[in-house]
């Protein structure tokens, strides 16, 4: 393999097979973040368990774009620049804390949801949907467990999960196709959560046409550094 | 001379014969991970399913199938990764729930819901048989598995999750 930077086509098969790949890969790598600093065992498993699941699923997924491109999956994980990244600005985001992370692997994992379900046109993308969606099931449940343990806790707690919520509703924009489904699948929890559920108002986007923030940079930095490094090198 | 179809049997026993790295009792064909061998053209396709989209076993697994198919004296043969219809904890045979068991680990339970929030299955427990049992968390030391803990012999135990 070598190094340099690989820019796949522009097509709309490619774009929305890579779309689905980078946002599990991006997410997958901020829970795997979590691994050795979770709060308790338990979660150390749970999170290290869905950091695996989101990273198989974008292995599926990158296959079937390299079907498309000619690319194998460690060329489209690892040699292509953050603009040619087109993942969701909030899969992105560092972590924060452990109300942030809970909060956004609830949203993104009830977009996911919704999209694994209305099915694809494409059947390589219905392939992956139809194993996916089972694992981002237990995502769901375990996020929205949290969120509800963390709203309806302590001071604190509540305070956290409620700034998380606020800080996160204005890149959900980007991940929802069908807002009213989504919406409807959010604010049960967040009611039984005790938390507020934000006005929509102004959206962030720009991920899907790789305009990304700076945190892209820095988590491909450290993720790409070793293939780019020592080109072809094996466990 | 060899037929196709002795060579046919040979393949189909030795894939057969491939263990689970994380449960080395229990076969592929146990786990209903192994989903077709057959003849085409000459070439002997064997297909598996992964379990779980991260499952880090996959690969083992088909590099354990590799050597077990060269070792019967297969020469031409791939494997193909089948993704449709997906895995289902419906595929394990009897014989991996009596396996899983003498493990320790509770075989998957049909009919668990994974979209009730807060709601707790109470599996029996695999050491001391009492249903007085009670769930830790949904993820365990594998993909497939959650932790959970009986309340009559205090013993935890892992149980398979039901997908």
């Amino acid at each position: 393999m070598a190094t340099t930077s690989i820019f796949p086509g522009e097509s709309p098969d490619i774009q929305t097979r890579l779309a689905l790949a980078d946002d599990a890969l991006i997410l997958g790598h901020r829970t795997s973040e979590w691994t050795g600093h979770a709060p308790l065992l338990e979660e150390e498993l749970a999170l290290a368990n869905i950091a695996l699941d989101l990273i198989g699923q974008a292995r599926a997924l990158y296959q079937a774009a390299g079907e498309l491109t000619g690319h194998s999956e460690d060329e489209l994980a690892f040699l292509r620049d953050p603009a040619a990244f087109r993942n969701a600005l909030i899969v992105e985001l560092p972590n924060g804390d452990f109300a942030f992370t809970i909060a956004r692997l609830f949203f993104v994992s009830v977009a996911s949801d919704r999209r694994w379900r209305a099915g694809f046109d494409d059947p390589a993308l219905s392939a992956v949907a139809e194993k996916a969606m089972k694992e981002t099931a237990y995502h769901i449940r375990h996020a929205a467990e949290w969120l509800i343990r963390l709203g309806d806790g302590t001071g604190e707690s509540h305070r956290r999960a409620q700034e998380a919520v606020d800080a996160l509703w204005p890149y959900t924009g980007e991940i929802t196709d069908n807002r009213a489904a989504w919406l409807q699948a959010v604010a049960p929890v967040l009611i039984r959560a005790t938390l507020q559920q934000p006005k929509d108002s102004w959206m962030q986007s720009g991920g899907r046409d790789g305009r990304h923030t700076e945190h892209l940079g820095h988590l491909l930095a450290e993720m790409q550094i070793l293939p780019r490094t020592f080109p072809g090198a094996r466990w | 001379m060899v037929t196709d179809q002795s060579l046919l049997e040979r393949a189909r026993a030795a894939a057969a014969s491939v263990t689970d790295p994380e449960l080395p009792p229990l076969t592929i064909e146990d786990l209903g991970i192994l989903r077709d061998v057959r003849m085409d053209n000459g070439t002997i396709e064997i297909s598996i399913t992964p379990t779980y989209s991260g499952c880090p076993a996959t690969r083992e697994i088909a590099d354990a199938i590799q050597r077990a198919v060269i070792g019967a004296g297969v020469e031409k043969f791939r494997i193909r990764h089948v993704l449709t219809p997906a895995w289902t904890t419906e595929w394990l045979t009897a014989a991996a729930h009596q396996k899983l068991t003498d493990l320790g680990i509770a075989p998957p339970e049909a009919g668990v819901a994974t979209d009730i929030l807060f709601g707790r299955t109470h599996l029996v427990c695999p050491l001391c048989k009492s249903a007085n049992t009670e769930q830790i968390s949904a993820f365990g030391s594998t993909a497939c598995k959650a932790l959970h803990r009986c309340l009559a012999c205090r013993e935890p135990f892992e149980a398979f999750k039901c997908h």
